[in-house]
């Protein structure tokens, strides 16, 4: 459990050294220094066992209230509450001295954890073990890769299920295999009951992990709910601050449509059909499809970009790609002009409910000149169709062959 | 599963000392690494510990009693002149480093504070053990080549127990709320170092206070350290137990010190961590 109340943080620039002491000596009353709020007024609760992500724009506040919550930052208002062990992997290291081995720097952040020195030798095989480490454990820190510091600093502080786990950004770093061990670890301790407070800049996995999301700006908590919706939101600001245009959200979480752009080109119409042209939102897996968006425009635009992405109904990205990247990129358009942009495209899904979002900007991608940014411009239904039962999103096609051999 | 832990930053006073115990292996494992850190990559090792105050002991000894011919007032021993110098400068060592270490402790272990949340108050804690080891050390071999000579001064030599606490907490309290100090004005650590070189030659360490003018003298009782370090003198040299009720001044500027520094370090430790 978590309960933020009212938190701020802020910080003090003096113009000097002696201003500070200027301070100190005027009993607090002369304040010579700028405040910088980085946090204002932020509350929430987190139910025990219930997993938050955090997003937001760097400098947004995110590490900020994360090592607040941690307990390593004392907050200039209000206050935190938490229950139990609060467990925060907030920057690589936990303080690891680099001339001690892995396995000495292993106890001192057990230690460091307040455990007692019966279960830190009863943890230490464990934590051995999860990080993969092997003979490495009594080389000292110092002949360590990045990756191998993290593993081990993420074995020790989740040797033991905290109450609270706090994580920042830290498993962006360590390989891909490292990351799916952690992810799975982590997964088995929300499972367990942890709470969990997770920033990160991955938007797959905030939305996966997560059963909330709170978006964060410029230390103001702007926005909470489920995550795709925060994040749909937090990408349509995203391109909003750079166009300065307005935002919309309206509707239902689980129905909600954002859309965004400074309205130099606008969808007027977005369809979906089957390779004979008749529109249709349910198709089967490895159909054929076409998209046809008609824009209009309101300008008169070099090179447009068309943009389709994909996602599935836990708003994860299936796939996503545009006339940018595709090379087929008109080289003007002219206002008053509609232009009709089919994609099509093979349905290699597999079933379940998927929606489209569409963008028109300018360049690779959305956040530089946004036109139009159409999110869940509409949804469809694949089914199964004549092919064998499988399992996922994607339909790879699977050749099999057995070769059978007499066993000596 | 350990017991629920509050929240570090709402650890009031009183509840420190509990959260220092509950994390007494991160205490002796901090003074272990401090130890292993300091000698790891030398080849003698822990001998340092020993080597370097020896050095001390016989440069002053050699200087003051043989080239300078300094003797103890009223005795012709050779030896009496060693003795006094090591019943002052070891338990003054053990005060400075008390006092330096302190001065730099939130600097040192910056990366910790501003990673790991643990009850700070296990830092100062930690400090004070690696000191009172290093000194017990140094001192017990101290007090076996004292029954070697045949001059251990018997059961007054327990004095030093009450003594000793009672000047490390006057160090403690000195060291930490300089350290807090010193984490926003650097200049207080440049300071203190000048500071620490005139403390010592104004405290009869070296020489005898009897062999200085009665008017300097007067000056030299307003050091708190002169009473400790004559207490520690007449001790091993006289064997004499120390006058407590003279030290009543000293238990009292301990308990402000160590009362100031804990309370400055409860209300700065918010802008401590951000500054550093």
């Amino acid at each position: 459990m978590i309960r933020i109340h009212q938190l701020g943080k802020r910080y003090k620039r003096y113009p000097n050294r002696w201003a500070r002491l200027g301070e100190w000596l005027s009993g607090r009353r002369w304040r010579p220094y700028e405040e910088r709020w980085v946090l204002r007024d932020v509350s929430f609760d987190v139910a025990p066992g219930e997993a938050v992500g955090i997003v937001g724009a760097n400098g947004a506040g995110k590490s900020t209230l994360l090592k607040i919550v941690a307990g390593t930052t004392l907050p200039s208002a209000g206050h935190v509450e938490t229950d139990g062990r609060v467990a925060a992997l907030l920057e690589l290291g936990l303080g690891f001295h680099l001339d001690f081995t892995g396995r000495q720097n292993a106890i001192m952040g057990c230690q460091m954890l307040g455990l007692p020195s019966a279960d830190i030798d009863a943890l230490l095989p464990a934590i051995s073990d999860f990080a993969e480490l092997g003979e490495w454990m009594d080389q000292p820190l110092r002949s360590y890769s990045t990756g191998m510091q993290m593993r081990l600093a993420f074995s020790v502080a989740s040797a033991v299920r905290p109450a609270v786990l706090i994580v920042d950004e830290a498993l962006a770093v360590g390989d891909a295999y490292f990351q799916h061990k952690s992810m799975h670890r982590i997964r088995e301790y929300r499972a367990a009951g942890t709470t969990l407070l997770f920033v990160s800049h991955d938007a797959t996995a905030v939305k996966t992990l997560c059963d909330r999301a709170l978006l964060l700006d410029r230390g103001v908590l702007v926005r909470s709910g489920p995550p795709d919706v925060v994040l749909d939101y937090y990408n349509a600001l995203v391109a909003a601050r750079e166009t300065a245009a307005g935002i919309s959200q309206s509707g239902e979480p689980g129905a909600t449509v954002t859309r965004s752009g400074d309205g130099r080109a606008h969808f007027a119409a977005v369809t979906l059909s089957d390779a004979e042209g008749r529109r249709r939102l349910t198709f089967q897996v490895g159909e054929e499809v076409q998209l046809s968006c008609a824009v209009d425009f309101h300008a008169d635009i070099a090179a447009p970009t068309f943009g389709l992405l994909i996602r599935d109904r836990l708003g994860n990205d299936v796939f996503g790609t545009n006339t940018f990247h595709l090379g087929t990129s008109p080289d003007r358009a002219a206002a008053g002009e509609q232009l009709v942009v089919t994609f099509r495209f093979r349905l290699a899904l597999g079933a379940g409910s998927y929606a489209i979002s569409v963008a028109a900007h300018t360049g690779d991608v959305h956040s530089a000149d946004n036109f139009d940014w159409w999110d869940r411009a509409l949804v469809f239904e694949v089914v199964p169709g004549s092919e064998p039962f499988f399992m996922g999103t994607t339909h790879l096609p699977v050749a099999v062959s057995i070769d059978r051999r007499r066993s000596a | 599963m350990t017991a629920p832990r509050p929240l570090v930053a709402t650890v009031p006073g009183g509840l420190a000392l509990r959260a220092v115990w509950q994390y007494r292996g991160f205490v002796a494992g901090l003074v272990r690494r401090e130890f292993a850190a300091r000698y790891l990559q030398s080849v003698l090792g822990a001998a340092w510990a020993l080597l370097t105050p020896l050095a001390t002991i016989a440069i002053y000894t050699l200087v003051f009693a043989n080239v300078m011919g300094a003797r103890m007032p009223g005795t012709e021993d050779r030896f009496a002149y060693s003795v006094f110098l090591c019943a002052g400068l070891l338990p003054w060592n053990y005060f400075s480093e008390v006092v330096l270490r302190g001065l730099n402790v939130f600097l040192e272990y910056a990366p910790l504070l501003k990673k790991v949340s643990f009850p700070r108050s296990v830092l100062p804690v930690a400090l004070l053990c690696t000191a009172t080891l290093n000194f017990a050390i140094i001192f017990g071999l101290f007090l076996v080549v004292l029954i070697g000579l045949g001059r251990f001064p018997g059961w007054a030599v327990l004095a030093f127990v009450p003594l000793l606490a009672l000047q490390q907490a006057l160090a403690l309290g000195l060291g930490v709320l300089l350290g807090v100090l010193n984490v926003f004005f650097r200049d207080v650590g440049q300071a203190v170092g000048v500071l620490l070189q005139f403390w010592f030659w104004l405290t009869p360490i070296v020489y005898s206070a009897s062999v200085l003018p009665q008017r300097a003298r007067g000056w030299l009782a307003l050091n708190p350290l002169t009473a400790l370090v004559d207490a520690y003198q007449q001790i091993l040299l006289t064997g004499a137990w120390p006058d407590w009720a003279a030290l009543r001044g000293h238990a009292l500027a301990a308990a402000l010190l160590c009362g100031l520094a804990a309370f400055a370090f409860s209300r700065l430790q918010g802008e401590l961590v951000d500054e550093l």
